[in-house]
């Protein structure tokens, strides 16, 4: 009846194990594609220049957006972390002051 | 001589390189076996099966998507469940595209059988311990690979434990383990900065970012933030030695 009655055999004990390896596949072409689409492009120095901003680009647009959706207590914590890794280099240090921060501002409520 | 000699030497692959990338990964190996628990308690609490979820860990290798793919799971699996799981997961590994186009360069050169088989242990982590030993003058891809592999065990490991111990961590929010993946970023900014300059494009990013996490339902600002990045970075001199 449904729309999605062609896939009946999902519902079936194999159901978990086909969506197991799609998402696993999906995952490995995210992981292989940038490296495909960059061989592809000559290394000019703008190019170098683009790659060089790329990885703190990636940091800041992951953690910033995800620190600030939990509130003061996220946002201190992502401060409290990068901080202390500015001061020690060290990260178990860093996450254990990020996540400390987190859950002392979450337990006072803020 | 007018044509500039594409890079024929390959970055080299040691097995000294493989080790020193394991040892720089220790220290994240406590927060990783912790996220590696909470994820399979927070499985089991969803109602996978150990081998589901163990199996998650192993062929996904994937922290982040895996925990939001656990909100859509399907009990029983339909293909609208499946392809809402695939496009979650897609969206938020799509900063490993961007990640491998940084370590494309590095890898040129290399066999590729080799190259795919490193890109299936390419994380987060040992993306960051890799940039970092290149940013710190190293040129060894065993570090990039010995950082992904070394993880990649303790992470399945973990993921089983937490699925047993499913009831001890019931309540990630309470000691923040939701927030292990963002402040695990935030860390590494310090290793990567290098002045205010080559800080713009981060800046453009994380307000792009913002903007469009406040536009865009799902997980596309990651995405766009580093794309906003990128684009500034290829505008703007960032002031670097040529």
């Amino acid at each position: 009846m449904s729309p999605a009655a062609g896939a009946d055999w999902l519902a079936g004990p194999a159901g978990s194990a086909v969506a197991i390896l799609a998402l696993a596949l999906v995952t490995y072409l995210c992981r292989a594609s940038g490296v495909v689409l960059m061989s592809r492009v000559r290394l000019t120095p703008r190019v170098e220049r683009a790659l060089r901003a790329l990885p703190g680009s990636i940091v800041v647009a992951t953690a910033l957006p995800t620190g600030l959706s939990a509130g003061l207590p996220g946002l201190a914590g992502l401060a409290a972390a990068a901080a202390v890794m500015a001061l020690t280099r060290f990260e178990l240090a860093a996450v254990a002051a990020g996540l400390a921060t987190v859950a002392l501002g979450r337990a006072l409520g803020l | 001589m007018l044509l500039a000699p594409m890079t024929s030497t390959a970055a080299p692959f040691t097995r000294a390189g493989i080790l020193r990338g394991v040892r720089l990964s220790l220290p994240i190996w406590p927060s990783i076996a912790v996220f590696g628990a909470a994820y399979g308690a927070a499985a089991a609490q969803r109602g996978l099966s150990l081998a589901e979820a163990t199996a998650m860990s192993a062929f996904v290798y994937a922290g982040a998507s895996q925990m939001v793919t656990l909100e859509v799971w399907g009990r029983p699996w339909t293909l609208s469940a499946l392809l809402a799981a695939m496009t979650v997961t897609a969206l938020i590994n799509a900063r490993m595209i961007l990640m491998g186009a940084t370590i494309q360069p590095w890898m040129r050169g290399s066999p590729p059988w080799r190259t795919a088989l490193s890109l299936f242990v390419l994380v987060d982590a040992s993306w960051l311990i890799g940039v970092r030993h290149r940013a710190e003058g190293g040129n060894d891809l065993g570090v990039l690979v010995g950082a992904g592999a070394g993880l990649w065990p303790l992470w399945v490991l973990s993921t089983a434990g937490g699925h047993f111990a499913g009831a001890l961590v019931s309540e990630p929010r309470v000691y923040a383990l939701d927030m292990i993946m963002p402040v695990f970023f935030a860390a590494m900014l310090a290793p990567l900065w290098r002045g205010v300059r080559p800080a713009l494009p981060w800046l453009v990013s994380g307000a792009v970012a913002l903007v469009v996490q406040h536009l865009v339902p799902g997980y596309g600002f990651i995405a766009a933030g580093a794309l906003a990045g990128l684009v500034t970075g290829a505008l703007v001199d960032d002031g670097a030695a040529r």
